[in-house]
C-alpha cells in the first residue's frame, strides 16, 4: 500500500467537522444519523443522562451486538488506558471499551484467576469473558498499562483460544525516530492483525477522516470539562462520567451526538444553579473505573468535582491529532506523534522530564480547585506508586488533599463521604483560598 | 518489668564451597561500592532482570542493583522496619514491597548488607524490562536523589516472541541514548573492544551455569535449582557478568556440582547435605526472602528437592540456547534483555513450564505467589492449570511475599506445601 502524502490526501485537514454526524469515513460502519436513526437526541436531560447510564452500564455489549447486527462489522474490545480508536474505526472496526462490569456483576469464576491481592478490574474482565458477555467481540487490545493488564493478554490467550489478543506496547521513549518508529511498527501490526480478521486494509485517508471524528469528540469533551471547570454546577461529574462511558461501546458518530446533546442542554439548564461546594481534583482512577455510586458519593458529600482522569482514553491526547504542525508522511504519522508529544501526564507513561506531580499541581491550579482527592483503586500499582511523589508535590505547593482506595465493585461509601465531607468542609472552613 | 523470651541461636547454616566464594565476592563488590566516593569510582544503579552489566563495566561503572540491595536487607532482617518508615511516608501497603524496603534504607542511610554506606548513584539505568513497577521504582529513586536518569524501553514479548523491530528498537535506544549517558555519567568513552571481552567472559560463565543447572536432571539431583540456586544465579545477574571472577566462580561451581554428581549426592541444605529425594518439584516465583531458610527448611525435611525453577531465569534465560555473542555485541545485549523470563508472555511461560516438569521429571509444580510481584503473580492460576492440563501432574500454590514479613505466614504455608506433598504422593499410589 501506498500512503498518500499530506499534500495529496483526499480528505484535506483542519476544521475536522464530520458533518452532521454521518459517517463520513466511508468505512462502512452503520453509524450516523441515517443508519442508526440516533438523530433523535433526546429532549430532556433526564432522558439523555439515563441513556447514558444505560449503556455506561452496558456490560453484556447489547448495544456492539445490535452495531455488528446491523452493519456486519467487526468489534473489537481495548482495555484502559489507550487505544489508537482512530486507527480500529479507519478499519472498519468498531472501538468498544472494556472496563469491567462496575457494581453490577457478582464475580464467581473470575476470583479464580486471581489472588486476593490483585486489583478487581482482570477478575471483572475475566468474568464477562467466561459468562459469555464478551462473545460478541472479535478481538481484545490489552494496552501497556500495568503487569496485570500485561498478564491479561496472556491469561486471555490461554483461556480464549482463537480470539485476537493483542498485546498494545507503547513506547516510554518520546523521540520520534525511536519511540515514534516503534509505535508506528506497531500499529502497522495491529493493523496486519485487524485485517487477517476480517478488516478492511488500512488507508491513509480513512485514517485521516477517522482521526478528524476523533478530534471533534475530544473537542466536544474538552469543551464540556471547560465547562464544569467554569460552572461545575452546570455539569454534574455524576452526569458528565455516564456521559463519557456510553462512547466506550457506542460508534464515535453516536457519541459525538451524545456528547453535543449533553452539551447543548447543560448550556441551556437555567433551573441550575451554583451550589456551596468545594472545588476538587480526583487524581488515580485512570484505569479501573469507580463505581457512579462512589462519584455521588463525592458530591452529596460536599465536593465538585473540576477535573479527573476518568475514562481518560476521552482525554488522553490532549488536543487534536490533526493539526498543521503535526506533520509525518502520513494520518498514522500524526497519531504517533500526537501520543508522543501531547499526551497527558499518566502514572503509566515515564515522566521523562521536570517532577512528578508538577502537572496535578498545574491542573490544580487551571481548574481553581481547592484540595485533591487522590482515589486509586486498591492494589493498582501505577496510581499507588505515585501517590508518595504527588503528595509530596501538593504539599510543596500548599494543596490540601486527602487519599482513599475503591474498587470497581465497592458498595459502602459511607467512609467515603464521611471523609470527603469533612474535607470539603475543612476547605471551606479553613482554607486560605 | 518486661520481660524478654530469648529465641536459641540457630546453627551456622551449612554451605559448600562455591556459596562461600559467592558470599565473599558479593561482599568485595559491596566494599568497592562503599570506598567509591574516595576511590571516585562511578556507580550505575539498575534492576536485573535483563541488565546490562557488561555495558557498565565496559565503562569501569558498578552496578547497583536495588533488588539485591532490597533482599539483602530482608536476609539480615533489616526488611520490616525500612517498610515501616516508606508506608509512614505515604508509600501504599498494596504495593512492591522491594520499592518500599529500598525508600526506607535510603531514608536510613543508605547502609549496604556490609554494614558500609552506599555511594548515591551517578546515573539510574532505568532498564524497564519485565516489570512496570521498575518505572515507577526509578521515577522515585530520581525526585530522591535528583540523579540524572536514562531509560531504556524493553517490549514486552507479547507475541510470544522476540522480533527483529523489537530489537532494533532497543539496539537504537543503547546507541542513542544509553551509551552517551553513560559516557556522560562516567567520563569515558565507549570502547567496542573492551565490551566485546566482557561478553567473551559472559557466555563461558554462561555456559558453566547451564551445565550446572542441567545436572537436576540426574537422581537424585545435585542441586537444589531454587533455594541452592538463587546463590548461583546471584553473580552472574547481578554484578560479575563479564568479570574473570564470574569465570572462575562457575567453574569452580561446575567441578563441586560435578564431584557432587559423580559421587551420586544431592544438594547441600541449610541442615546439611541432602540424604534423600523422596520429591522432585518445579517451582515458579521468587523466593521469600525474610524467612529464606525457614522456608527452605520445609522442603528440604520432606525430602523435596527443587529440580528446576523459573526465578533463576529472572536475570536472564539461557536453557534454550541463548549465550552472549560478542562479535554482535549491541545486539546481543538487546536480545538478552528481551530475553528474561519475565518478558515472556504467559503461554511462553507455560510452555517453559511444562518443559521443565517433563524434561527434569518433576512430580509437580509449585507456584510461590509473591504479593509484590504482579510481573510474576498476575495470572498464576491460569498458568498452574494449564500446566497440570498439559503435564497431568499435581500443582500447588502457596502465598507469601518477596521481603514483607507480615506476608509470611509459617505455618499456612507449611501446611500448603504438606498437602501438595500428600497430593504427590496420593497421585503416585493411583489416587483420584
Amino acid at each position: 500500500m501506498i500512503a498518500p502524502q499530506h499534500s495529496k490526501d483526499p480528505a484535506p485537514r483542519g476544521n475536522g467537522s464530520s458533518g452532521g454526524g454521518a459517517c463520513s469515513s466511508g468505512c462502512g460502519c452503520g453509524s450516523g444519523a441515517s443508519s442508526t436513526g440516533s438523530k433523535e437526541a433526546p429532549a430532556n436531560l433526564a432522558t439523555l443522562v439515563e441513556k447514558a447510564e444505560e449503556l455506561a452500564r452496558d456490560w453484556r455489549l447489547d448495544a456492539v451486538r445490535a452495531w455488528k447486527a446491523r452493519t456486519k462489522g467487526i468489534a473489537v474490545g481495548y482495555l484502559p488506558v489507550w487505544a489508537p480508536r482512530e486507527l480500529l474505526h479507519a478499519m472498519g472496526v468498531l472501538p468498544v471499551g472494556v472496563m469491567g462490569a462496575g457494581d453490577d456483576l457478582e464475580i464467581i469464576r473470575g476470583d479464580a484467576y486471581y489472588q486476593s491481592y490483585i486489583c478487581h478490574l482482570p477478575r471483572s474482565v475475566i468474568e464477562l469473558g467466561l459468562n459469555g458477555a464478551l462473545d460478541c467481540l472479535d478481538g481484545m487490545l490489552f494496552p501497556a498499562t500495568c503487569d496485570v493488564i500485561r498478564n491479561l493478554s496472556g491469561v486471555w490467550k490461554l483461556s480464549f483460544r482463537g480470539k485476537l489478543s493483542f498485546y498494545l506496547d507503547v513506547p516510554q521513549d518520546f523521540e520520534r525516530e525511536l519511540g515514534g518508529q516503534f509505535l508506528r511498527q506497531t500499529l502497522l501490526e495491529l493493523a496486519h492483525e485487524l485485517e487477517t480478521r476480517g478488516a478492511r486494509k488500512l488507508d491513509m485517508g480513512a485514517l485521516a477522516r477517522s482521526i478528524r471524528l476523533f478530534d471533534e469528540n475530544r473537542a466536544l469533551v474538552r469543551q464540556l470539562y471547560t465547562l464544569r471547570r467554569d460552572e461545575p454546577w452546570r455539569v454534574l461529574t455524576s452526569e458528565l462520567y455516564p456521559v463519557l462511558r456510553a462512547g466506550l461501546v457506542q460508534p464515535v458518530e453516536e457519541h459525538n451526538e451524545l456528547l453535543a446533546a449533553y452539551l447543548d442542554l447543560v448550556r441551556s439548564a437555567t433551573e441550575r444553579r451554583p451550589l456551596d461546594q468545594a472545588r476538587v481534583v480526583v487524581s488515580g482512577s485512570f484505569c479501573e473505573q469507580p463505581p457512579l455510586s462512589l462519584l455521588k458519593t463525592l458530591e452529596r458529600g460536599g465536593c465538585s468535582i473540576v477535573d479527573d482522569d476518568f475514562v481518560q482514553i476521552t482525554r488522553w491526547i490532549t488536543s487534536d491529532v490533526d493539526q498543521p504542525h503535526n506533520t509525518g508522511k502520513d494520518a498514522l504519522d500524526w497519531l504517533v506523534n500526537s501520543f508522543l508529544s501531547d499526551s497527558t501526564d499518566s502514572p503509566v507513561r515515564y515522566c521523562a522530564k521536570g517532577r512528578k506531580g508538577d502537572d496535578l499541581v498545574r491542573r490544580v491550579r487551571a481548574s481553581r480547585a481547592e484540595g485533591v482527592l487522590l482515589c486509586a483503586p486498591s492494589f493498582c500499582d501505577p496510581a499507588l506508586l505515585d501517590q508518595p511523589m504527588l503528595q509530596d508535590a501538593l504539599d510543596a505547593a500548599k494543596i490540601p488533599w486527602t487519599n482513599f482506595k475503591y474498587a470497581e465493585n465497592t458498595g459502602q461509601f459511607q467512609v467515603i463521604r464521611e471523609q470527603a465531607g469533612t474535607f470539603a468542609d475543612s476547605i471551606k472552613l479553613w482554607s486560605e483560598a | 518489668m518486661s520481660t524478654t523470651t530469648l529465641k536459641p541461636t540457630p546453627p551456622a547454616a551449612c554451605k559448600d564451597r562455591s556459596q562461600e566464594r559467592q558470599k565473599e565476592m558479593i561482599a568485595a563488590h559491596f566494599q568497592r561500592l562503599a570506598r567509591a566516593p574516595e576511590t571516585g569510582q562511578k556507580n550505575v544503579y539498575t534492576f536485573v532482570p535483563g541488565n546490562l552489566t557488561e555495558l557498565l563495566l565496559a565503562f569501569d561503572a558498578l552496578p547497583v542493583l536495588p533488588e539485591i540491595n532490597a533482599l539483602q536487607s530482608a536476609m539480615r532482617g533489616k526488611s520490616r522496619e525500612y517498610i515501616a518508615l516508606a508506608e509512614k511516608l505515604g508509600h501504599s501497603e498494596d504495593v512492591c514491597s522491594y520499592v518500599k524496603c529500598d525508600v526506607g534504607m535510603l531514608r536510613s542511610g543508605n547502609v549496604g548488607p556490609t554494614g558500609e554506606r552506599l555511594p548515591r548513584p551517578d546515573l539510574l539505568l532505568l532498564s524497564y524490562t519485565g516489570c512496570f513497577t521498575f518505572m515507577k521504582w526509578f521515577e522515585i529513586l530520581r525526585q530522591e536523589y535528583g540523579t540524572p536518569t536514562v531509560m531504556l524501553h524493553v517490549p514486552y514479548q507479547g507475541g510470544g516472541k522476540p522480533t527483529i523491530e523489537m530489537r532494533d528498537y532497543v539496539v537504537a535506544q543503547l546507541k542513542k541514548k544509553v551509551i552517551p549517558a553513560l559516557e556522560k555519567a562516567t567520563g569515558k568513552q565507549y570502547d567496542e573492544d573492551r565490551l566485546k571481552e566482557l561478553l567473551a567472559r559472559s557466555a563461558k560463565a554462561e555456559e558453566d551455569l547451564t551445565w550446572v543447572l542441567s545436572t537436576a536432571k540426574h537422581k537424585p539431583s545435585p542441586i537444589d535449582a531454587y533455594f541452592g540456586a538463587v546463590y548461583y544465579v546471584g553473580p552472574i545477574f547481578s554484578s560479575f557478568r563479564g568479570t574473570q571472577d564470574a569465570v572462575d566462580y562457575y567453574r569452580m561451581l561446575r567441578e563441586e556440582v560435578a564431584e557432587r554428581l559423580e559421587k551420586g549426592l544431592g544438594p547441600v541444605t541449610p541442615d546439611g547435605q541432602a540424604t534423600k529425594e523422596r520429591y522432585r518439584l518445579v517451582v515458579e516465583g521468587p523466593p521469600n526472602w525474610t524467612s529464606f531458610r525457614e522456608f527452605w527448611q520445609m522442603f528440604a525435611s520432606e525430602g523435596a528437592v527443587v529440580v528446576n525453577s523459573t526465578y533463576t531465569k529472572v536475570g536472564g534465560v539461557y536453557d534454550d540456547g541463548f549465550r552472549h555473542d560478542p562479535d554482535h555485541p549491541l545486539e546481543t545485549l538487546a536480545n538478552y534483555c528481551l530475553g528474561c523470563y519475565t518478558n515472556l508472555d504467559l503461554p511462553t511461560r507455560v510452555d517453559k513450564l511444562v518443559g521443565y516438569v517433563q524434561d527434569y521429571e518433576a512430580d509437580g509444580l509449585l507456584i510461590n505467589s509473591v504479593k509484590s510481584c504482579d510481573s510474576f503473580s498476575a495470572g498464576q492460576l491460569a498458568i498452574l492449570r494449564a500446566v497440570e492440563e498439559r503435564t497431568g501432574k499435581p500443582g500447588g500454590f502457596i502465598e507469601s511475599d518477596l521481603v514483607d514479613p507480615r506476608f509470611f505466614s509459617a505455618a499456612n504455608i507449611k501446611n500448603r506445601v504438606e498437602s501438595f506433598l500428600q497430593m504427590i504422593e496420593q497421585k503416585r499410589g493411583g489416587g483420584a
